[in-house]
């Protein structure tokens, strides 16, 4: 397996609202930051995630090609999914051994739909999307099957917008009430990752280059996919048996862990997922906050692989997990090991 | 001069919806929810997967073709009640989603529980389908309206008229009633008197010859607080006592009034509120209720 680490990691300054800003505006300062960062300005392959449903039009990720500079023509792609899934394609991409680096990017704009809607769209066409069954509907399933105790799910929620707080990239929500009223029972508003705007970018790097550009790169040590059955009838609704599965062919339990970042957009996969992934109580899981404090769709999942590298590039961690998720209820799991 | 900001609005649709082929197994499962039946498909490990995929998910092996009449009873493993619903909701009134184990498959199906309150659900609540007119089924997961509680209690209306009268003693108490005065009656034999007026003593069965008029004063023994309505009382929480009136050896019950229910105490001292005397009859209600006296309380 080749070496190859996270050298460069930028996210925008997320928003609860619309600033106004096209997709290649939103994208464009964190392409600048990751390309002045690491001293690139070409990428042996870039790979982006969004979702077309969030802007409502076929091919949005096509005008956000603008923000990198296209032309003489590069090596690109796309994922329809969260840009986690684009770094995966180009940790792929980079095994291949002709090309040393790659940049990885996602975006999202909440604020033009409804994503509790438009994560309906990727339910089943046949048994699950024509009832309607919207995405914090699901959710409240899952957690409703986890029996989780309603205090241990505020705790998540507080501590998660407390640390959102000291992050100047997340957004700044109050400590939960704690009568907040349900959105759908058993979940609370603060169980629920808010409508986010933004943007991050990731630049990974092969064996020499990655120790040129970095002082100390998060080297990507194992990374792992996972899904389960679809059908949300047809799993164990408590558990997260994939997640369990990507942790373990990445390796996560074969050194301590200093800190997790986890794809959490509800309180209650949280304590799924620390059970999946066999992290104990020592490890910091999302000192960023998390996705409970900022969740701009479709780069969320890159943010945690980005987070999880940058306290290996600063020298506040040695080894590291990012997670990552897609479909209903956990159904996908991407988990990715960092090591100094 | 700073602009308003350029908004505009879009939707995207599919006019009249995207049309899917179903295949034979999900298509099969679609035909059976037209005419009003479950099924399943049996996988080739034995397991039943409802509703029907073509392939095992844990094995991903193609599913057998036998189909299986399921339910169309079955089990709420799992629920999450939504308070307020969507549009593209099933139920436009508060309702539940259900992960709803039917009787002979082994996989669970997701559907809307229609029931009036969240505290209706608990582990184990058993439902039924609720099918939509079949005139209206086209083979739509939406066939199924909801599913609902299998019936397991049910209330029966009860009725009978009778025609009453309140015989001798009574209707003379409550002639005296009628005219402002409580009657009782003293056992020569105990010693006690008992109101309402009677003729046979409870105690020792000896018939009662003494009338005695009573005051409309007493002291309260013991009272309730009541907090469901009742046709006779002014208000919610009304309090009802006992009432010994004085030169009694038995209380009487009684309504209290013209006092805050949480201010009622033994021990204190009431006096009867009557109706003015034109509207009286013979009847209890000519007594309003019992309002303090301002009377220091008494040691019963
Ligand atoms: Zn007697």
């Amino acid at each position: 397996m080749r070496e190859v680490a996270v050298v460069a990691f930028a996210q925008t300054r997320h928003t609860d609202h619309d600033e106004g800003l096209s997709e290649p505006e939103l994208i464009a300062p964190v392409i600048e930051e990751v390309k002045r960062v690491s001293g690139l300005s070409r990428f042996g392959f870039t790979c982006s995630g969004s979702c077309d449903y969030l802007a409502g039009a076929p091919f949005s990720f096509v005008s956000a090609l603008d923000a990198i500079g296209a032309w003489p023509p590069i090596s690109e792609s796309h994922v329809e999914m969260d840009a986690a899934w684009a770094l995966y394609e180009a940790w792929v991409r980079l095994q291949h051994g002709d090309v040393d680096s790659a940049l990885v990017y996602g975006f999202g704009k909440s604020s033009q739909t409804d994503v509790r809607e438009v994560m309906t769209l990727q339910l089943d066409p046949y048994y699950l999307a024509p009832l309607g069954l919207d995405q914090v509907s699901y959710a409240a399933l899952q957690a409703s099957a986890l029996g989780a105790p309603e205090a241990e799910l505020r705790e998540i929620a507080r501590r998660s917008r407390a640390d959102g707080r000291a992050n100047p990239y997340a957004l700044h929500l109050p400590d939960p009430t704690g009568d907040d009223p349900y959105q759908v029972r058993p979940l609370r508003s603060c169980d629920v990752a808010p409508p986010t705007d933004g943007a991050a970018a990731v630049v990974l790097a092969a064996g020499d280059l990655a120790t040129r550009i970095a002082e100390r790169p998060a080297w990507i040590t194992g990374i792992a996919h996972r899904a389960e059955p679809h059908y949300l009838g047809m799993r164990d609704l408590a558990r997260s048996a994939s997640a369990a599965d990507a942790g373990r062919a990445a390796g996560v339990g074969k050194g301590p862990v200093d800190v997790a970042e986890l794809h959490t957009q509800f309180s209650h996969e949280e304590i799924i997922l620390r059970d999946a992934l066999g992290l104990g109580p020592d490890v910091a899981v999302n000192p960023s906050g998390g996705p409970l404090a900022a969740n701009p769709v479709m780069a969320t999942g890159l943010i945690r692989v980005g987070e999880a590298a940058r306290r290996i590039m600063a020298g506040d961690a040695a080894r590291a997990v990012g997670h990552a998720t897609s479909g209903p209820c956990l159904q996908q799991n991407l988990v990715t090991v960092m090591e100094a | 001069m700073p602009s308003e900001p350029l908004v505009a609005e879009h939707a995207l649709e599919f006019p009249g919806g995207y049309t899917r082929t179903t295949g034979p197994v999900i298509g099969r499962f679609l035909t059976e929810l037209r005419d009003g039946r479950l099924v399943g498909v049996r996988t080739a490990d034995g397991r039943v997967l409802v509703p029907p995929l073509e392939y095992d998910p844990h094995t991903g092996e193609p599913v057998t073709g036998e189909f299986v009449p399921v339910g169309p009873a079955g089990t709420v493993r799992t629920w999450a009640w939504v308070e307020q619903p969507r549009p593209g909701h099933p139920l436009d009134r508060p309702f539940a989603w259900g992960l709803i184990d039917l009787d002979g498959a082994d996989t669970a199906l997701v559907h809307a529980v229609a029931v009036d309150d969240v505290k209706a659900l608990r582990p184990g609540l058993r439902v039924r389908p609720r099918w939509r007119p079949e005139t209206d089924r086209k083979g739509h997961i939406t066939d199924i309206a909801c599913f609902v509680p299998e019936v397991t209690t049910m209330v029966s209306p009860q009725r009978t008229e009778y025609r009453v009268r309140p015989g001798a003693s009574l209707l003379r108490f409550l002639e005296g009633v009628r005219d402002g005065v409580f009657l009782a009656g003293r056992c020569a034999t105990c010693d006690k008197v008992y109101v309402p007026y009677r003729t046979v003593c409870p105690s020792c069965g000896s018939r009662i010859e003494e009338q005695v008029e009573l005051p409309d004063t007493g002291t309260v023994t013991t009272f309730a607080i009541n907090n469901l309505p009742d046709p006779r009382a002014p208000e919610v929480p009304f309090v009802s006592a006992f009432i010994l009136l004085d030169g009694a050896d038995v209380p009487m019950i009684a309504l209290m009034g013209d006092v805050p229910a949480h201010e009622v105490r033994q021990g204190m001292r009431v006096r009867a509120v009557w109706v003015p005397p034109e509207e009286r009859t013979l009847s209890m209600s000519n007594i309003r209720w019992f309002a303090p006296t301002g009377e220091p309380d008494v040691t019963l």
